[in-house]
């Protein structure tokens, strides 16, 4: 599966309708002492409390963090990009928000925060896009792939909704496609 | 659709130098994740194939460099956007605020003038309209021209009034407005007390002293050096006991000046203590 030996230095999951089931299974099983930071792009609506990070905290031993303006990277973490807001890398250890247009009818947008993080961290990438009901993301990970990086793609069998996961099989080149259950599994075993 | 990726780093970096030189604006300090994207989206929409013709356009036509500002700034706005944080504002901001003669405020890149527009509301049902005033700045003279003519498209009356009844307004929203087709035109009493000027936070420096500085979702690109700076000018620019509020993700802690601040409740709103 290592098909370049390289290292590990981000994790991005992309999620839509359907994929909270997924994250929840995933980050309740993931180690606490990974060696790079997890970073999770969900598209839900903009609200002023969110609940989603206290939630997965309850379920995850490593720390859950809702990202802030120029918020640092830092690893065995899981940060969430809040609801509103685009998530850039302004480099490898710095976040950084972008209140701009939708994309894909999507703030946060999955495309946006994989091709940066394409540009960033390049070869040492791994992309995960899990079920949803639109195409967000898909080209993103076209820009993972460019640079080298890995993608993941949730099974379309096991997908709540298979469009997304379909529309990148169709579309992308990817390395894996995984379960529910196993995705966890496959990050702990990354170096 | 993602924008392409047609200008490179260290063109980016020219560029920014050559536009300095040409018009003095200064983006050198901006956050240059958001920036090259603006600037690759700019490629995209005006359809130049190199950063060659981006440069040759910018740098020798003036009106188009006008266009390229507009562009280059996000002006993605609400009215009411954060309904908390306007609660807060109605119910623990602007009762303090009612005990000056004058109230004057300060919407720090207002673009084009929804939360100014938002604000006048809240003094207006605080029965404080009649002694405040508004002033509403941004690097951009455009949406400036957008904020004066008070028209907003009426597609979003329906969020903004969903907003307006988060935020405590117990009014009829569409009160403040006269549909026609797909505009709302807000009431001109709005903008009695509304001042509008264009103000660049990189290079102008402060012009009056306020009780209430309002900048949310501007920070955000710029980079902390930047930041750094601006949080100075609005420093500057509050009375003692003067209240800085900022966007929901954005903060004052990691500022050299957050030390004389105290948050109110977990709002991302300061409260200025004395120290000038």
């Amino acid at each position: 599966m290592e098909t370049h030996g390289g290292k590990t230095e981000l994790v991005v999951i992309g999620g839509s309708a359907g994929s909270l089931q997924v994250i929840l299974e995933t980050v309740k099983n993931l180690n606490v002492d990974l060696s790079f930071p997890i970073v999770l792009v969900v598209h839900r609506k903009a609200q002023a409390e969110s609940i989603l990070p206290k939630l997965l905290q309850q379920f995850s031993d490593n720390e859950v963090i809702e990202i802030e303006d120029k918020t640092e990277v830092k690893n065995s973490k899981i940060y969430i990009v809040p609801s509103d807001y685009h998530l850039l890398f302004e480099n490898k250890n710095i976040f950084s928000l972008d209140g701009s247009e939708k994309m894909n009818y999507s703030r946060p947008s999955i495309d946006v925060t994989f091709r940066s993080a394409a540009e960033i961290f390049r070869q040492s990438t791994v992309g995960v896009l899990l079920s949803g009901a639109n195409s967000d993301g898909v080209e993103g990970l076209k820009y993972i792939k460019k640079n080298e990086g890995k993608i993941w793609i949730q099974d379309p069998e096991s997908a709540d909704v298979d469009y997304m996961p379909r529309q990148a099989i169709q579309n992308v080149e990817y390395d894996l496609i995984v379960k529910p259950n196993n995705l966890a599994n496959y990050i702990n075993q990354l170096k | 659709m993602l924008e392409p990726s047609i200008v490179k780093d260290n063109e980016i970096e020219h560029l920014i130098k050559d536009i300095y030189e040409s018009y003095g604006y200064d983006f050198s300090l901006y956050s240059r994740a958001s920036f090259t994207r603006r600037i690759n989206r700019i490629c995209m929409i005006d359809r130049f194939a190199s950063y060659a013709e981006l440069r040759y356009q910018v740098l020798n036509d003036a009106d188009y460099f006008k266009h390229f500002i507009e562009e280059i700034t996000v002006n993605v706005t609400e009215m009411f956007r954060d309904p908390l944080f306007f609660k807060s504002l109605r119910e623990k901001i602007l009762p303090q605020l009612g005990t000056f003669p004058l109230i004057r405020i300060w919407v720090a890149g207002c673009s084009t003038g929804e939360e100014a527009y938002s604000i006048a509301i809240l003094l207006k049902e605080a029965g404080l309209y009649h002694k405040c005033l508004i002033y509403g700045t941004d690097i951009n003279p455009s949406v400036l021209e957008t904020a004066r003519a008070g028209v907003f498209p009426m597609h979003q009356m329906k969020t903004y009034s969903e907003n307006y009844m988060l935020s405590g307004g117990k009014k009829d929203f569409s009160q403040y407005y006269t549909a026609n087709y797909d505009s709302a035109k807000f009431d001109r009493s709005l903008q009695e007390k509304l001042i509008l000027s264009t103000h660049n936070l990189v290079s102008d420096s402060s012009f009056n002293s306020f009780q209430l500085v309002i900048c949310r979702n501007v920070l955000i690109y710029f980079d902390k050096e930047l930041q750094e700076r601006v949080f100075n000018l609005f420093d500057a620019s509050l009375e003692n006991l003067g209240y800085l509020a900022l966007g929901s993700k954005e903060t004052l802690r990691f500022s050299n000046l957050g030390k004389f601040y105290h948050q109110i409740d977990d709002q991302k709103i300061w409260k200025k203590v004395d120290h000038n």
